[in-house]
């Protein structure tokens, strides 16, 4: 393998890491606040980027992407209002249910709106023959907007969850909903304002990739898969670490291609997720402590 | 335990009241349908097991379907001929382990006996969910679900993308099961008849079977696994071993199904392991009321049929998403137990399954 190939792959694996990072941070930032696992949140990715396509026509391509990310935002929290919000403490099991529910529904109505085709939006910049060059390497200007475009969200992110107060309050909440009640914090609207978030981050990342992978009403499931497996390699409710485990197994994935059928690519990630659920189910950066404390 | 019976006695009279009621109406195409449900309740009331009973969630049961389907199809379509000279071939031959067919162009066609292939199917099953069921079921809650859903999509990527299955075709002109001479497992229209009570036989068998599982020493161990499972553990209920034993039978339960089914349909695709094939028996396992055999058994007989005789036209998998969210959301304990079917019930005098403990 040359090395400008190596660093082809190692570019492609960036790229989809950080996409699968994403999708992992929406997952922990509705697992902190609630306990669950939001198995539609592979749909948000769908939802952001087909709206932002069915917009594009109309407006400028960047305005149709803020609308689409906001519409997003939105049937989120309606999601939450209309589905989780009234529920007494449900169990872990009937929350399973209700949320894969829910991925199905999003997915036959996506089929209904936009049908089987497949979409994209237009490049950012360029079109898809356009590269930069790094010494022999050559990159689609759309990959800089998708690390570019996500890192910077990461980083918002943090700093959100850090300095803003209604980002403390959130993380409070998901440190001990009932102290963080007692303090005055209205802890059902935090939970819904964490749907908004993860239903947010997943539209944008869908909107930046959606170019180079290109959109279909049935993306989300396969996201889903990867994003929870990020999500369990760096440890369930650690977002930083998604990011790391994220770029790790985007790498893994694109270098697997090379000595596999590309058939077998998705059953790559999944062994991967099954191995780690087997062996480490406290993720690779979780201390023996913290996964005695735990139940998996 | 008379109830139990009285209730099997019923379900029989209602399976020979259809049959009979298609006869005079002349519309037996219906039993097609029937059948085909039926094998797929069989799915459902493995899964009731699991899920109702030992409270473990599994999104990868058709997976298991898939893996005795698929292992039955392979073994009876593959031709032996080139190899009929070599020692292991005749071997089996001799021992009647093989039969000849011809194929539609007279050509011979030398595979193994579908007997075979079943018990060969079920061992297969057994050993897949043994060294998958270990590892998986020391889990919980969201990460069982995960892993069982992934354990599904790695069948399903299997079978999509090998070649011995057929990748995206799957595997066609599978020949009938002669399960005893004259009785046979087949598709034929001259057969239809038969194979609605051969279906519905091994249905009534299953739930029997579960019915006294259920009430046995396993059964109260299982509950107690659901209840509090470590409570069950310092009680001196080997949990583990219980979860995994009865993972291994639900998945046996959908390997016999997919088994059954790919003969009477002649052949199987990979939609079969698909992910919402997972998530609809759970839908249908939920509808029932989790841990209720006849719910689990009455919704699968109805979805199934409606669903396989197309009346949710191209809404199929929406109708399922729908079932799971309003069950999950409105009546958790499964449509027969809502409050208004209840006061129906005691309007009719019909006490069947009171509490939580199933049928009794």
């Amino acid at each position: 393998m040359s090395v400008e190939l190596f660093f082809q792959y190692i570019v492609a694996g960036i790229t989809y890491g950080i996409i699968y990072a994403i999708v992992a941070i929406g997952f922990n930032i509705i697992y902190n606040t609630t306990g669950i696992i939001n198995f539609a949140q592979g749909e948000f990715v769908m939802l952001g980027s087909m709206i932002a396509i069915s917009l594009t026509p109309y407006m400028p391509l960047l305005l149709a992407i803020i609308l689409a990310v906001i519409i997003t935002m939105l049937i989120g929290a309606l999601i939450e209002i209309l589905f989780i919000r009234w529920l007494d403490s449900p169990s872990v099991l009937r929350m399973i249910i209700i949320t894969i529910g829910l991925s199905i529904l999003i997915r036959e109505v996506a089929l209904a709106i936009w049908g089987e085709n497949v979409r994209a939006l237009p490049y950012f910049t360029g079109n898809e023959v356009s590269s930069i060059s790094f010494g022999g390497v050559h990159i689609s200007p759309q990959v800089l907007w998708v690390i570019g475009v996500c890192t910077v969200m990461v980083l918002i992110l943090q700093a959100f969850f850090k300095f803003t107060m209604v980002g403390r309050q959130m993380r409070a909440c998901a440190a001990n909903r009932e102290a963080a009640r007692l303090c005055g914090i209205n802890a059902k609207n935090m939970v819904t304002l964490s749907f908004m978030l993860s239903a947010g981050i997943g539209a944008v990342a869908g909107c930046v990739v959606s170019p180079i992978t290109y959109s279909q009403y049935n993306m989300g499931t396969g996201l889903a898969i990867k994003g929870f497996t990020v999500a369990i390699l760096g440890g369930l409710g650690n977002s930083m670490a998604a990011v790391v485990a994220g770029l790790l197994l985007g790498t893994i994935e694109s270098f697997s291609i090379w000595i596999m059928p590309t058939a077998y690519k998705d059953a790559i990630s999944i062994s991967i997720l099954l191995l780690i659920l087997f062996l480490r189910p406290g993720g690779l950066f979780g201390s023996k402590e913290e996964m005695t404390l735990k139940e998996f | 335990m008379r109830g139990r019976y009285l209730h099997i006695t019923l379900l029989s009279i209602f399976v020979v009241a259809v049959q009979v009621i298609t006869q005079i109406t002349d519309t037996t195409y219906y039993l097609t349908q029937l059948t085909m449900a039926a094998y797929y309740s069989l799915v459902i009331l493995g899964l009731t097991l699991l899920m109702g009973y030992a409270g473990q969630i599994s999104l990868g049961h058709a997976g298991f379907f898939a893996i005795g389907g698929y292992t039955s199809a392979v073994l009876t379509t593959y031709n032996l001929i080139p190899y009929k000279e070599k020692a292991i071939v005749k071997v089996m031959a001799s021992m009647g382990m093989l039969q000849m067919r011809e194929d539609l162009y007279g050509g011979q066609i030398l595979n193994l006996h579908p007997w075979i292939a079943f018990l060969l199917a079920i061992a297969i099953t057994v050993a897949v969910a043994y060294v998958i069921g270990i590892p998986v079921l020391k889990l919980k809650g969201h990460y069982l679900a995960m892993a069982t859903l992934g354990f599904g999509i790695i069948i399903y990527r299997i079978v999509l993308g090998t070649p011995l299955f057929g990748e995206a075709d799957g595997i066609s002109d599978v020949p009938a099961f002669g399960l005893l001479p004259g009785i046979e497992v087949s598709g034929d229209m001259s057969m239809r008849i038969q194979n609605y009570y051969i279906a519905w036989v091994i249905v009534i068998v299953a739930v029997l079977l579960l019915l006294n599982l259920i009430d046995s020493r396993v059964g109260r161990a299982l509950r107690a696994i659901h209840g509090a499972e470590d409570a069950a553990d310092a009680m001196g209920v080997n949990t583990a071993e219980y979860k995994l034993k009865t993972f291994i039978l639900s998945a046996v339960f959908a390997a016999t199904a997919g088994v059954f089914l790919t003969h009477f349909n002649g052949g199987i695709g990979p939609s079969e392991a698909s992910v919402m094939k997972s998530v609809r028996y759970v839908a249908i396992v939920a509808a029932g009321g989790m841990a209720s055999i006849w719910g689990a058994l009455t919704m699968a007989a109805v979805l199934n049929f409606l669903s396989l005789r197309g009346y949710f036209g191209s809404y199929d998998d929406a109708v399922f998403g729908a079932i799971l969210i309003v069950i999950m959301l409105f009546a958790p304990e499964g449509i027969l137990r809502l409050p208004v079917m209840k006061n129906i019930q005691r309007l009719l005098r019909f006490k069947p399954s009171e509490g939580s403990d199933g049928a009794s």
